[in-house]
């Protein structure tokens, strides 16, 4: 098991001291009058999926170093909490909409890993048939508007689909997710200019994860605190670490809040690290290997291990979580692997609705 | 048939639909209180209010994206570009994502959604506000493209446009807006991709579309005179093209000459010559020439402007080269 993984082996060791409650305030799960015990049965919810986020990305940087799949993989080990506190904040008919670094988002979206990994392998049953690959994770049931490929270029159609919501009154939220290379691109401020003008119901999320591609923030932009951003465009804004995933639930949960009940946008700040390189190609040689331990002392699946061995969980029911992780994941491949490929024949009418028109 | 300007037409063809389908909106750059640059949404914003007639910031790539969001998720926008030029800073959103949302979602997102605008040369507008830019989009799998050059073919394809699924450029020109044209009373919808012929003739078959389809016909008629007998198709359709119409006329004239706007490299121009030479290699007596922009920006002086673009009397002289010598 690649090292990344080692966290029922060294969460009771790892550093990071755990908080001494269970969340800044109330998560989704916790509402008044709750059994006890469902704060802790949340907690495990949030964590197995972002350790199911992780043993995926695992094995799928396994995979593709073996050739099975090919072209760009963008891993989301070490920003897991982002994704998975993110959207447990949302209700399941709200939007996502997400930059290629997603595959960790579609996972806590409800995309299962079969799709996800049959897409990456480029199987006919992948979520986009095979079309799409890592890139490219949409999934229309789960309202999982994707993941694109051109940064910043999804963030004006973020902002679209809030559009859409507040033309039919339908009462949803949209969460738009990218890095903090996107807001150099005019694409961030043209949608977060039209977002607050007017007054659409959203989340703008950016995963600072200190490097676009292989420059650092400081080299990148003037101001490196990106949610100061907002202000120019009277748009509230918040901004912090992403080391517990409860913390982020609920502080993405205000800005959903915001965005439903007030249909206001809301830019947040959410400060993460990628533990591996930007793609499979990068070594990430621009930063230090004690840079990278130090981030790694403050993985949030060590810290939401941790707590949960803290408030009791028990580790047989933290060891079931586990197994039942590696299930899914070793089905997840099976089922890419034994997939058939998609055929020509699935290319023209994935390209237009009705006849093809050329 | 009532009579009526290009924009009219489009008008009607824009306020039908809205009141058609809850789903449709207007959404670009002084749409609304301005009454559209060009007038084409005129009096919109009072019947339909600001929920449907949405004035836009200088935001070409921000409202192109959002009109594709919008979309994705069942709404069927207009999205107007004060001139299909400023689609430039937009052609990401169109490129990247209207055109391509279908494909790489497994065929589970569509992009039902319109974009218009006026193209190509205006009236000494220069170089940047003077491009025919169908030639860039008609290229793009996942694009749908028509330019109609007559106020019924206007109505009758917008409207076509915004029931299609997929995403549909309308091509459109600042010169032609004022035309007068009959428009069929009543539900008039033009199906895409199929082309017409506007004259009929023997010697050689002039294709064009939006305003080159009257430099056609005007160079049609001066070799009426000289006892050439020209047949102009108007292609009203770029994207799917109508080969079929195209084939059947070049089998009866045995030459063809396309006229459009825009440069000659490459384009809509090229593309017409490469299939009809393929499905028609045996009809044909002579070389598919082309009567283009000539291969430059387009220059300010009124002079240099009417010497780039295609002219009647450059048509006539394609044809005759095609009559007298047989070859190019």
């Amino acid at each position: 098991m690649p090292a990344d993984s080692n966290i029922a082996h060294v969460a009771t060791e790892q550093s990071t001291p755990a908080p001494q409650t269970l969340g800044a305030s109330a998560s989704p799960a916790a509402t008044p009058g709750a059994a006890p015990g469902a704060e802790l049965e949340h907690l495990a919810h949030l964590y197995r999926e972002m350790l199911l986020i992780r043993r995926i990305e695992e094995e799928s940087a396994r995979a593709y170093a073996e050739g099975k799949i090919g072209g760009f993989l963008h891993l989301y080990i070490g920003q897991e909490a982002v994704g998975v506190g993110s959207i447990a904040a949302l209700r399941p008919d709200d939007y996502v909409i997400t930059t290629y670094r997603d595959h960790g988002i579609a996972l806590a979206k409800g995309m299962s890993p079969r799709a996800l990994m049959a897409e990456l392998f480029g199987k006919a049953t992948g979520c986009s048939h095979g079309l799409g690959g890592s890139m490219h994770m949409f999934d229309k049931e789960h309202h999982m508007l994707g993941g694109y490929g051109i940064v910043g270029g999804h963030i004006p159609l973020a902002a679209g689909v809030a559009f859409a919501s507040k033309y039919r009154g339908d009462g949803r939220v949209t969460l738009c997710l990218f890095g903090e290379g996107a807001v150099s691109i005019g694409g961030f401020h043209e949608g977060l200019s039209l977002a607050a003008l007017w007054k659409l119901p959203i989340v703008f999320i950016c995963e600072n994860n200190e490097y676009s591609m292989g420059t650092p923030l400081s080299r990148s932009m003037s101001v490196e605190d990106v949610s100061l951003k907002a202000l120019g465009y009277g748009m509230d804004r918040d901004r912090f670490f992403a080391d517990d995933v409860l913390e982020v639930e609920q502080r993405i949960g205000e800005a959903v809040k915001r965005a439903r009940e007030q249909s206001l946008p809301t830019l947040v700040e959410v400060r993460t690290y990628r533990f591996r390189g930007h793609s499979m190609s990068d070594p990430a040689k621009y930063r230090t290997q004690a840079e990278l331990e130090e981030h790694k002392k403050r993985d949030p699946l060590h810290r939401a291990r941790a707590l949960l061995v803290e408030k009791g969980y028990g580790e047989p029911r933290l060891d079931g979580i586990e197994k039942s992780v590696e299930a899914e994941v070793a089905d997840a491949i099976k089922f890419a692997d034994e997939s058939p490929e998609p055929t020509l024949a699935d290319l023209e009418p994935t390209t237009y609705k009705g006849p093809f028109a050329y | 048939m009532a009579t009526m300007r290009f924009r009219e037409a489009l008008r009607e063809a824009m306020i039908e639909e809205m009141e058609r389908d809850e789903r449709v909106f207007l959404m670009g750059e002084e749409v609304g209180h301005y009454q559209g640059a060009y007038k084409v949404s005129e009096g919109m914003l009072e019947k339909f209010g600001p929920k449907r007639v949405i004035d836009t910031p200088i935001a070409e790539g921000g409202f192109a994206g959002i009109g594709v969001g919008a979309a994705m998720v069942g709404l069927r926008p207009i999205v107007e570009f004060m001139t299909w030029n400023f689609s430039a800073v937009a052609f990401d959103q169109i490129l990247n994502n209207a055109a391509k949302v279908r494909q790489m979602s497994g065929g589970q997102f569509d992009c039902p959604i319109v974009f218009r605008g006026p193209n190509a040369s205006a009236r000494q507008v220069g170089s940047q506000h003077s491009h025919a830019m169908e030639h860039f989009y008609a290229t793009v799998p996942g694009l749908k493209v028509v330019a109609p050059a007559f106020p019924g073919d206007a109505k009758g394809l917008l409207k076509a446009a915004v029931r299609d699924d997929n995403p549909v450029l309308v091509m459109e020109s600042e010169t032609m807006y004022a035309l007068k044209g009959e428009v069929p009373d009543g539900e008039h919808v033009v199906e895409l991709g199929k082309a017409q012929i506007v004259r009929h003739g023997t010697d050689v078959t002039l294709a064009a579309y939006s305003r080159a389809t009257h430099v056609a016909l005007d160079a049609a008629a001066a070799l009426e005179k000289e006892g050439i007998s020209a047949e102009v198709v108007d292609l009203r359709s770029l994207r799917p093209l109508d080969e079929n119409t195209l084939v059947a006329s070049v089998e009866r004239t045995h030459r063809m000459v396309v006229v459009h706007e825009g440069w000659p490299y490459g384009g809509v121009g090229a593309e017409v010559a490469d299939r009809v030479q393929r499905l028609a290699f045996d009809a044909l007596d002579a070389p598919i020439l082309r009567v283009a922009t000539l291969d430059v920006p387009m220059p300010y002086s009124s002079k240099l402007e009417q010497a780039c673009m295609p002219q009647p009397d450059r048509v006539v002289a394609a044809v005759k080269r095609l009559l007298v010598r047989g070859r190019a």
